[in-house]
């Protein structure tokens, strides 16, 4: 008898009927509101795949997914619970633009970097302050990230009406960046596949984000760090048996998150508004905790979650637009039961499937008497 | 004689494993007993048919002469089986009465089931002399106690058989004897019991009739007064083994740890280690006996570098430490490598693949690649390892959590072992470990020794302190009450010692 699902059963399939349960018990919702459930699936996938421009856009959301899954992911694996890619992003967003603003005369060679490191700088540093407060006082984690988002949230809304608001303007943001600051766009480059872009909100960032994954899967299963981090996050006595130096390693990983999670301040700030604005971040580190979950704490799964939830924006927008009695609010509801199934009843199908897996292969010998 | 419970020709399979293969067996109403076998030789798997866990692919199973399908506990609740676990099930925070009301209030309110309760608390009390304070936290009871909260669950539910599952691994000796002068007088009261272990002096102590598992099946069946230890373990692995290993005398070589006057201290502040000195020398085993909980842990940590010393000196070979700065990095690489006492806790991760499991540590080590970790290199390390010591199965890439207990505690061992220790902590080597893999452990670590190593053992059973050490030393109460050769040393002088009672002094 299985104990266990088959590991394509476990990363494929689950998420799979996950998703179709969402999606299932969406369709009723909108059947109540009078609608065909079909006819919304489809102008949702046409308005997320259908054309260049809403492929552009679908990316452009997977970026900001995939930074901020990708720091909950990192932190996870330490276990530790890290809500506050919302804040780091926030934070990351400030670097960046007090770089740009600082130095608006430099090169684009130059100006570019320092603000992606300014960025960089300024997450880490929003999330190894609680990581430092876990480690030296322990503070919870999870009470100390939200605290962190707060403290993030007055604190830019205290700069941008104070201190960095252009001068004359009434609106709560920063003056434009010097074009140097731009994150070059891929549009020029889609054009060579052949897709017709121009002004899409997609660039380089990214690139980035597909990378930073790829890093972060190095980090995790490859190196002497991730070791350590995945040693502490399993098993916290056998990381002080092993000797690993546990207060280290906790602000090092927390650090490593607020620094995946600025990098959606690149998306946002560098990549497509070019200024600071008030509350740039929308959400999306919040919704990073449930593309960590679905894609199962690993990059691979992580980068598929995004793309998910990317498409869920970017065809919700065009289905609210297109069908005027589905209205935004619909999409959140979408959305929401994609978390809830995907996320907090991740489990809900184990047991039948494993049931049925037994059913259908009673001879399939996984695993012996563990008892 | 009346059989309480009779298995007739069970089979379980799992897969393709037959993990229980024709078992015949009658426990007579009235008597106490013991099944042993080694790990994986299928006994929890038969409990756990006979409790409902599981049902059994083929044959019966009758309950006080009555054909019974037990298709979950509560099934087995009902014929009036009961289960004691090894892991308690217990509520911490919730009072004895209120965990033994659990899932038996009786109604909405309180009130009426606990006074009901709180009465037949003190009926059993009286009865079988299994008296507890109904209005004690979980959370403030010892072990001991709380097995007894757990017995007592079970009879309060109407069990007439009890099935206990190793119910003193988690013992001192003086609970242990507690437990079985309990077991003894529920079986004068009728009740049946069946007891799970590997420790053969207990079914030798406490038994009536004993039944022997080896690989699924049932390969004996001994009335306890007609048998030996040495017939039992025989049975049980299937060859004469020797129990009481044959060490050879020690030629210990020059000093390798010197400890003076350690003090070590836990969270709450309360001494744990009282200025206690110890000498190590090459190439001899030093026991350190004692009843659980009298430092023994606290002072194998602190030379391992995992816990903060107070005060006192450490002499690593000719090297002074500075007790304030060890951590058990520095003290690996110094030679000294540590087998814990707990390898859930500490020894192993549970959710790494073994081979990730065997470099815990050590993964600093260049072997594992320059810069990034070479996961083929550190694969091949355990596939080696896994032929020398028998590890199975042999698969390097198999999560930790699915070796048996002895198959992990070999995993640790090899770990520490192999990699050329100058001193070795030993602590528990063979803690849910099955005879036949508590020889080979006992064999390596003579062998060790042989080859020069020093090393400290920390052990809670006493037979196996003096099967392997050339010197015991015993601790009681944070301190060192005495030392004693280790050839024949006398049983009820160490006892006295673990009491803190010296005796060639008083």
């Amino acid at each position: 008898m299985r104990r266990s699902l088959p590991l394509w059963a476990e990363v494929a399939l689950m998420p799979l009927i996950n998703i179709v349960a969402a999606f299932l018990i969406s369709g009723l919702v909108v059947l109540f509101i009078g609608e065909s459930p079909l006819e919304a699936l489809r102008l949702m996938m046409l308005g997320a795949l259908g054309s260049a421009e809403g492929l552009a856009f679908t990316l452009y959301y997977t970026t900001n997914f995939i930074f901020t899954g990708l720091s909950v992911t990192l932190a996870y694996r330490a276990g530790l619970f890290n809500i506050g890619a919302e804040g780091q992003a926030y934070l990351g967003g400030l670097g960046a633009a007090l770089v740009c603003l600082t130095f608006p005369n430099w090169p684009a060679f130059l100006l570019l970097p320092m603000a992606m490191i300014g960025a960089g700088l300024f997450g880490a540093l929003w999330g190894m302050i609680p990581g430092w407060l876990l480690a030296k006082r322990g503070s919870h984690i999870v009470i100390t990230t939200i605290m962190f988002n707060w403290i993030a949230t007055s604190l830019m809304s205290y700069l941008l009406v104070n201190v960095l608001r252009a001068p004359g303007s009434m609106q709560p943001e920063s003056p434009a960046f010097s074009k140097a600051a731009l994150m070059p766009s891929l549009d020029g480059f889609l054009n060579v596949l052949g897709l017709r872009l121009s002004n899409s909100p997609l660039n380089a960032s990214f690139l980035l984000a597909l990378l930073a994954a790829l890093y972060v899967w190095l980090l995790i299963w490859h190196t002497r760090l991730g070791y350590e981090i995945r040693t502490l996050g399993a098993n916290p006595g056998a990381a002080d048996y092993a000797g690993v130096p546990t207060t280290k390693i906790i602000i090092i990983t927390m650090g490593l998150s607020g620094l995946m999670a600025a990098g959606l301040s690149l998306n946002e700030v560098l990549g497509v508004q070019h200024r600071l604005l008030l509350d740039f971040t929308s959400g999306y580190g919040f919704v990073g905790i449930a593309v960590a979950l679905m894609g199962r704490a690993h990059p691979f799964g992580v980068v598929c979650a995004a793309l998910l939830f990317g498409m869920l924006y970017q065809g919700g927008s065009e289905l609210a637009f297109d069908q005027p009695k589905i209205t935004r609010d619909m999409i959140v509801v979408i959305q929401g039961l994609v978390v809830l199934f995907a996320g907090a009843l991740e489990g809900l199908w184990r047991k039948p499937l494993l049931a049925s897996f037994n059913l259908l292969s009673p001879k399939s010998a996984q695993s012996g008497p563990e008892r | 004689m009346q059989s309480a419970i009779e298995f007739v020709g069970i089979n379980k399979f799992f897969g393709s494993v037959h993990a229980n293969c024709d078992i015949h067996l009658n426990v007579a109403t009235g008597s106490i007993h013991g099944i042993v076998g080694e790990n994986g030789a299928g006994k929890s798997t038969l409990m756990s048919i006979l409790y409902g866990y599981y049902e059994a692919t083929s044959g019966t199973i009758r309950i006080n002469g009555h054909n019974a399908r037990i298709t979950s506990p509560s099934a087995a609740i009902q014929l009036g089986i009961g289960m004691v676990h090894q892991h308690f099930m217990l509520i911490e925070t919730f009072t004895v009465l209120e965990n033994i009301l659990l899932g038996a209030e009786g109604g909405y309110l309180l009130a009426k089931g606990r006074k009901d309760m709180r009465a037949k608390l003190r009926h059993f009390g009286e009865r079988y002399g299994l008296i507890v304070d109904p209005d004690a936290r979980i959370a403030d009871l010892g072990v001991g106690m709380r097995q007894r909260v757990e017995i007592l669950k079970a009879l309060m539910r109407g069990a007439n058989i009890l099935i206990l599952d190793e119910p003193t691994a988690v013992l001192t000796p003086d609970e242990a004897d507690g437990l079985f002068i309990m077991l003894r007088r529920l079986r004068d009261e009728g009740k049946t019991i069946l007891i799970i272990t590997h420790k053969l002096r207990e079914i030798m102590d406490l038994t009536d009739h004993v039944s022997v598992m080896r690989h699924g099946r049932m390969v004996g069946q001994f009335l306890t007064a007609q048998t030996s230890m040495d017939e039992l373990a025989k049975a049980m692995v299937g060859r004469k083994i020797d129990l009481n290993s044959q060490k050879s005398p020690a030629r210990p070589g020059p000093v390798m740890l010197d400890v003076r006057d350690l003090v070590v201290r836990d969270a709450k502040g309360t001494i744990r280690v009282d200025h206690v000195s110890l000498t190590l020398h090459a190439g001899e085993i030093v026991g350190l006996a004692g009843v659980a909980g009298n430092g023994q842990s606290e002072l194998l940590q602190a030379l391992a570098g995992m816990r903060a010393i107070e005060s006192g000196s450490l002499i690593l070979e000719d090297e002074v430490q500075n007790i304030y700065h060890i951590n058990p990095r520095q003290m690996r690489r110094a030679g000294l490598m540590h087998v814990p006492e707990d390898r859930h806790h500490h020894g192993l991760v549970m959710n790494f693949d073994a081979c990730e499991s065997a470099i815990l540590g050590f993964h600093h080590d260049e072997t594992y690649g320059r810069g990034l970790l070479d996961r083929s290199a550190v694969k091949s390390a355990l596939a080696i390892e896994m032929e020398t010591y028998d590890i199975r199965p042999r698969n390097p890439r198999l999560s930790t959590k699915s070796f048996s207990g002895g198959n992990q505690q070999k995993i640790v061992l090899s770990r520490e072992i192999e990699r050329e220790p100058k001193i070795l902590l030993i602590g528990q080597p063979t803690r849910g470990v099955d005879v036949g893999a508590i020889e080979f452990i006992h064999n390596r670590l003579l062998k060790l020794r042989d080859e020069g190593k020093a090393i400290l053992l920390v052990s809670v059973e006493l037979d196996e302190i003096i099967a392997l050490s050339d010197r015991i030393l015993v601790m009681c109460d944070g301190k060192i009450t005495g030392e004693r050769g280790g050839l024949d040393p006398d049983i009820k002088d160490l006892g006295l010692l673990m009491g803190g009672v010296d005796e060639k002094v008083a």
